[in-house]
């Protein structure tokens, strides 16, 4: 599948890759680059791969909070929240970003490779509720602006008060005269926006925020630097850190799962019962340039306690970072493991996540 | 993307470059944009011997690593420091300061001319 923008990318000179099934920019030049730049400016993403699920109608609030793992009728109208849908056995079905938009309409922000599963099961879930669900991936494309510089590119472009405008909120806003919801969320450990805006309109707001970003150092930004922003902000990547077996609990996510809320919620029963985790997720800093990676053993001297979920060398940082489940008697900060890296032990230390933050 | 026609290739996408007995080998352009940014290289040691396309050696970027082949049979006689301490030469030049190691050919396999190379890598 292609994006809206999928012309836009090829006439930058993008590499691509298969994402989910969709052929998504991995880099336009330089992976390091391009991190870069969302660190000390911003960077334009196209994320328009991403699922956009709404549920609107007077029992929407209440068909999230049965559907879902937090308690969404309590986030104020033109707030987001993160959130997780679970399955009936406490594991996680897909990681969610979900925006109040009013008071009886919401949007869901699914990933890419759970879209359609996380849609169907809203579709299911919401079933006994007084509430419609409407799958808007197929006309809704994402764009985002990541990185210090983002306020003022946005600002430059759009007629949204951006100073009124906190973390995790919305406001329906023009671009360059397009209509868009823009959202200050994102993925990258940085300042920045997130412009929901029609396929049709795509281009033209890449383009004004092109021109807009021009004396702000915005750079088109690809899924590999997305890929290690998100890791040195420590942030779980479904599929990686976050699985359909997995708990919320052993992911540190626990805060997002809310028994406090009236009424069952789909794995609530089990979720209820899981005792503390006996795995959970760490980080993990090395020297040297070596990074352990996916699916890579980690050892407490000899012994095999877990497996990487994550790793790269740090662009921002210069040395190996990775996340990894281990036993929670391994798991305080200072901990000295090691990581089998294709066959060589390489010694790693327990460190507190996020391994990035911003100033 | 140019590929140069007075070298030699594999389908691992190595180049060499054969002069008398000792071949210079780097990866080539095709293969340094699929990897992206190269953060670090690992060489065998000068002295070892490496085998026909067994590996030797790897390159590492932010997204992903790669086993380095030894391209012929012989000897290690020189690595490349500069690209072990500037890794990112491989990238922005890599068919002339990305060079990785040169070999004494004790052997030497068929290896692709520039046009046979350049069809492999139409294949997608």
């Amino acid at each position: 599948m292609k994006t809206p923008l999928h012309d836009v990318h090829s006439g930058l000179g993008a590499s691509f890759t298969d994402f989910a099934g969709w052929d998504m920019p991995v880099r336009y030049s330089s992976d390091l680059a391009e991190h870069r730049a969302v660190r000390e400016a911003s960077g334009l993403f196209d994320l328009s791969h991403m699922g956009e699920i709404e549920l609107t109608g007077p029992q929407a609030a209440e068909a999230l909070d049965h559907a879902l793992s937090g308690k969404l009728s309590a986030v104020a109208v033109g707030r987001a929240r993160y959130t997780m849908m679970c399955n009936e056995q406490g594991g996680v079905v897909d990681d969610l970003v979900v925006y109040r938009l009013a008071e009886e309409h919401y949007l869901v922000v699914a990933n890419a490779g759970n879209a359609a599963e996380v849609s169907a099961e809203l579709v299911r879930r919401a079933g006994g509720f007084d509430t419609v669900v409407s799958d808007r991936s197929a006309e809704t494309a994402l764009i985002a602006v990541q990185g210090p510089t983002s306020a003022a590119i946005v600002g430059a472009v759009s007629d949204a008060d951006l100073s009124a405008l906190k973390y995790f909120a919305s406001v329906p806003a023009t671009v360059g005269g397009r209509e868009v919801l823009l959202a200050r969320t994102g993925y990258t450990g940085e300042d920045g926006f997130e412009l929901f805006v029609a396929d049709a309109d795509a281009t033209a707001v890449w383009q004004v925020l092109t021109e807009a970003g021009a004396g702000h150092g915005l750079v088109p930004c690809g899924l590999a630097c997305r890929d290690t922003l998100r890791l040195e902000a420590g942030m779980p990547l479904y599929g990686h850190e976050l699985s359909a077996d997995g708990s919320p609990f052993a992911a540190n996510l626990g805060r997002v799962v809310r028994f406090d809320k009236e009424g069952d919620f789909v794995g609530r029963t089990v979720l209820e019962k899981q005792p503390e985790p006996e795995v959970v997720l760490v980080g993990l800093a090395g020297s040297g340039r070596r990074a352990p990676r996916h699916g890579y053993r980690v050892l407490q001297g000899d012994e095999e306690v877990g497996e990487i979920t994550s790793g790269a060398l740090s662009p921002t940082l210069g040395h190996p970072i990775a996340m990894a489940y281990v036993p929670v008697r391994c798991s305080e900060p200072g901990t000295g493991l090691s990581a089998d890296i294709r066959g060589r032990l390489e010694p790693v230390e327990v460190v507190a996540l996020p391994f990035y933050q911003r100033r | 993307m140019t590929i140069p026609q007075n070298l030699r290739y594999t389908k691992e996408h190595e180049w060499i470059s054969v002069d008398g007995d000792v071949a210079t080998v780097g990866i080539t352009a095709f293969a340094a944009e699929a990897l992206g940014d190269v953060v670090f290289v690992e060489l065998p040691e000068v002295g070892s011997e490496v085998g026909a396309g067994t590996p030797c050696g790897e390159i590492e970027s932010t997204k992903s690593v790669s086993e380095i082949y030894a391209p012929v049979d012989g000897e290690i006689t020189e690595v490349n420091q500069a690209v072990i301490d500037t890794p990112e030469s491989v990238n922005s030049d890599p068919y002339e300061q990305g060079w990785l190691f040169k070999v004494r050919v004790e052997s030497m396999p068929e290896l692709m001319d520039a046009a046979a190379y350049s069809a492999l890598t139409q294949e997608g």
